[in-house]
């Protein structure tokens, strides 16, 4: 099998894997990482929303938010573990579906140099 | 350390996206220079596995969650400009696909894990493997010392883009208009969460990718050419 098709089945594992991303934070009671705290987490540990954060923290809607489909927030961990595998997999696929076109796009001219 | 929107200025972010303009341009230039037909796959996986690797999120008991980013290994096989491409793809499908980091902070996002981690993890990484043989021990032992301080520096300079916010932007009562954290608070955290346990996931990452791919393929000698 050649190289390039067994890093891919890697990938796959890893996606296959990612939910152990959610499911092992939530298992130790980790909360979001430093910085990256919604309004309300931002209130408790700040004891206020500043005003410029309020303006902007909802400034874009993501079609999977948080790695998840909307209106999931609420949802088990099973399932949210699903929605992971299919974020991982849609970022995949267009995060080296682009590369990949940049790449194929900036490549060396071949008869610049020996291959 | 993705930052999300509205933890820093507007101003900071147009700062940080002008800062990163003539980068991405060089890096267009060198990756033109350099990348061969044969490695665009191995960039498009690279720039993939960086996106995956961001998933897994490790926590830090009853605390907060980081993970790897793979900057500094894709830096090592094939080069920090082409590393700087790849992650700020991924980091770009991230906010803009799963809202994961903000979109005004793109700028300082790419400035930090697509600039300043591979090129640092790249540059440690060359100090200590000096002439070594590809495949050896101590080429295996520099990534991932390599990929520790690169992640770590880039963790200490998004505290320090957190820290400098509530100092610049305040209303007139003191309360910040941004990130409330001050510099010595966010650096701290920042920095700190990476040494003690993230950078150690970042270079056990690298080293054990490295060590494999150094072994079983010859895309890969470590120089970017």
């Amino acid at each position: 099998m050649n190289q390039i098709k067994k890093l891919w089945i890697g990938l796959g594992i890893f996606a296959a894997l990612c939910p152990l991303g959610l499911i092992l934070p939530a298992h130790f009671k980790a909360g979001d990482a430093w910085g990256e705290w919604g309004p309300e987490t931002i209130q408790k540990l700040a004891g206020y929303v500043p005003s410029g954060f309020a303006k902007l923290s909802e400034l874009w809607k993501a079609p999977l938010p948080d790695y998840s489909f909307i209106g999931w927030e609420e949802k088990p961990l099973q399932l949210l573990g699903f929605s992971y595998i299919v974020s991982a997999v849609v970022g995949i696929a267009a995060v080296a579906v682009i590369t990949y076109a940049i790449g194929k796009f900036l490549k060396r001219k071949e008869n610049q140099g020996e291959l | 350390m993705h930052i999300p929107d509205g933890y820093l200025s507007p101003s900071t972010c147009a700062a940080f996206y002008g800062a990163m303009v003539p980068v991405w341009m060089t890096a267009s230039y060198k990756v033109k220079q350099s990348l061969k037909a044969r490695q665009v796959p191995y960039l498009a996986i690279g720039a993939a596995f960086s996106f995956v690797i961001m998933m897994f999120n490790i926590p830090i008991p009853g605390g907060s969650t980081g993970h790897a980013v793979g900057g500094s290994l894709v830096a090592i096989l094939l080069g920090p400009w082409a590393a700087c491409i790849a992650i700020t793809v991924a980091l770009v499908i991230q906010a803009l696909l799963f809202g994961d980091g903000g979109i005004t902070a793109i700028g300082a996002n790419c400035f930090n894990m697509a600039f300043v981690l591979p090129f640092a993890g790249y540059f440690v990484y060359k100090l200590l493997s000096g002439k070594s043989t590809p495949g050896s021990k101590r080429r295996v032992f520099s990534a991932g010392i390599g990929a520790y301080a690169g992640i770590c520096l880039a963790a200490a300079i998004a505290g320090l883009e957190f820290g400098i916010q509530p100092l610049l932007f305040h209303t007139a009562s003191g309360q910040a208009l941004y990130s409330p954290y001050g510099i010595k608070v966010a650096v701290t955290a920042m920095a700190g969460e990476h040494l003690i346990l993230f950078g150690w996931v970042e270079a056990i990452v690298t080293a054990l990718v490295i060590n494999y791919l150094q072994k079983h393929d010859d895309v890969f000698t470590g120089e970017p050419s």
